[in-house]
């Protein structure tokens, strides 16, 4: 679509600038200002330079965090994405379920996170939990507490649990929006079902799967709440992600200086992988007209 | 044809069946949770939920969070509004660019800003309050906000736009006559997305809060660390955070496909 090119549309956008720099860029320069200076308390700050990015880029628990951060993610994005498409595939397209489907799906998505952390604490625990108990009655030996694998694997299945829906639903909004012409055609063409989805389904779903995997690396990414009620970022370090891992610093231990070093090389991973995306969608966008 | 409804009906389970638990459990006495194991409460008692509804310690975190995601979702939906329509309608200097930076403030992880958001807030006054976590949570709900509208004002035709000014129509007065009626799903849509994303948030309002605009979510991990071993009632505290979900869902549901793909269909 054309647009009208005028300049005065900045007054509309002004107000969402305003907020937004209030509540972004004010709070971001404080982290910039103190990612450069150390302090001695009495609010005496002294020039620490490239210090403390040295220092963090440098750190163990950092390189740590940061790996289990991707590590995670990837899980996240190889499950939850096929998962999501497939189940969108088997949902039904019209009819008297379709709604009741959709809600319950949603569901998991208007939970507070926290309260999903407890759901899953819960469900978890050997001696009052469904899944905890039935797994140790089968004989499996199963802590999320102390071991490691079985920590991760609870975090991985409740973050599926909460976030497939998000996919399936974008997918399903994707597949609602292919003609029914389309399908007849390719049944007079004779086309596999692999031809349909191939050709058909999938190209139509391309722009929202895009918005799917951004949404999903990003928030996997961001991730804090809920690993920090279920395992709190035990056992050990081992499901210490970076959220956690900078909460830890800056509130918990107050290491001013390290933290906010750290948050703006987070950020920067942040806002390359958002590029990244945007281009590729813009790209996209532009395709299609 | 089978296959297809019985992968959907898995599904469903798996993701109802963890809820189920946490309704059965606060159906359920302490010494019932942890003495016995059943898949349905053999005692049953609402006494869980009298608790909350009878200290105020509780209930008051619903109140507060309420009125934050009531006040969050007001505050975006008013200025993102005619900053949709912008980006929807107009080329104007640095708009790509403006538009990107919004969005990457969606992406920002909030644990970067949980810090500064607090030196900030106490320093203007505004820790404790209400607004303090609006205003914060504004951070990420405008930018979406802004994405879903313009997604869904982009689907309205520009002709309509040079009919009512043609007919002498002021901007002011076909924006709130004319054009916001015919979004109307799309604001719906995006009022669900900031209550939503408002609702579920945890470590900015746990931040930005002490006693006086305590929130639920804080008021619960709070109740854990602290006495630890009442499952019945933060069971019954987590189903009703539950429950507004519900009921916006309900509102938005012929739309919620639509939505969720943020207009972009």
């Amino acid at each position: 679509m054309n647009k009208w090119s005028d300049n005065r549309a900045w007054w509309l956008v002004m107000p969402v600038v305003l907020i937004v720099a209030f509540s972004a860029v004010i709070p971001l320069m404080t982290v910039v200002n103190y990612a450069f200076q150390d302090t001695f308390g009495n609010n005496e700050f002294y020039w620490a330079g490239l210090e403390w990015f040295r220092d963090i880029l440098r750190s163990e628990r950092f390189h740590g965090a940061m790996g289990r951060q991707f590590l995670f993610s990837f899980i996240i994005l190889s499950i939850e994405i096929p998962l999501g498409i497939g189940i969108a595939l088997a949902m039904p397209r019209k009819g008297f379920w379709v709604p009741f489907c959709l809600i319950l799906m949603a569901l998991p998505l208007l939970i507070p996170w926290n309260v999903v952390g407890t759901i899953w604490q819960i469900f978890g625990r050997i001696d009052i939990g469904l899944l905890g108990a039935t797994l140790d009655s089968l004989g499996i030996d199963y802590n999320y507490t102390q071991n490691t694998i079985d920590a991760w694997v609870t975090l991985v299945v409740m973050d599926v649990w909460h976030w497939t829906s998000l996919v399936v639903l974008l997918c399903y909004a994707g597949l609602q929006s292919i003609p029914d012409a389309y399908y007849q055609a390719a049944r007079i063409d004779g086309a596999s079902k692999w031809a349909t989805f191939r050709y058909i389904q999938l190209p139509k779903m391309n722009r929202v799967l895009l918005i799917a995997v951004l949404l999903r690396f990003m928030d996997s990414f961001m991730i804090y709440t809920e690993p920090f009620v279920v395992t709190g970022g035990g056992p050990g370090n081992d499901t210490t992600f970076l959220s956690i891992d900078l909460v830890q610093m800056a509130i918990g231990q107050f290491d001013l200086g390290p933290a906010a070093a750290m948050s703006l090389i987070y950020f920067l991973i942040i806002l390359l992988f958002s590029w990244v995306f945007f281009t590729v969608m813009s790209y996209l966008d532009r395709a299609e007209n | 044809m089978k296959t297809k409804a019985l992968v959907t009906v898995l599904y469903i389970v798996f993701l109802l069946l963890p809820i189920y638990w946490l309704l059965n459990m606060s159906l359920k006495t302490n010494e019932e949770i942890l003495s016995t194991f059943s898949l349905w409460p053999q005692d049953l008692t609402f006494a869980n939920y009298i608790v909350i509804f009878t200290d105020p310690s509780w209930y008051n975190g619903y109140i507060n969070s309420t009125i934050y995601v009531v006040l969050n979702t007001i505050i975006t939906l008013l200025v993102a509004l005619p900053a949709a329509y912008a980006f929807s309608r107009y080329n104007f200097m640095g708009d790509k660019h403006l538009f990107f930076w919004l969005l990457t403030n969606r992406m920002a992880p909030p644990a970067v800003f949980a810090l500064p958001f607090f030196q900030l807030y106490s320093s203007v006054g505004l820790f404790d309050t209400h607004i303090a976590v609006a205003l914060a949570h504004c951070l990420f709900n405008i930018p979406l906000a802004v994405w879903i509208l313009e997604g869904f004002m982009s689907g309205v035709p520009r002709e309509i736009d040079e009919t009512a000014y043609i007919d002498g129509y002021s901007f002011p007065r076909f924006f709130t006559r004319i054009f916001t009626p015919m979004i109307s799903s799309g604001i719906g849509v995006a009022a669900f997305f900031c209550f939503m994303f408002s609702w579920v948030e945890l470590l900015l309002a746990r931040t930005l809060t002490s006693v006086d605009a305590k929130s639920i979510s804080a008021t619960m991990t709070r109740t854990v660390s602290a006495s630890g071993l009442d499952w019945g009632v933060l069971a019954a505290a987590g189903i009703l955070t539950i429950i507004p979900g519900i009921l916006v869902i309900y509102f938005v549901r012929n739309y919620i496909a639509k939505g969720f793909a943020l207009g972009r269909v």
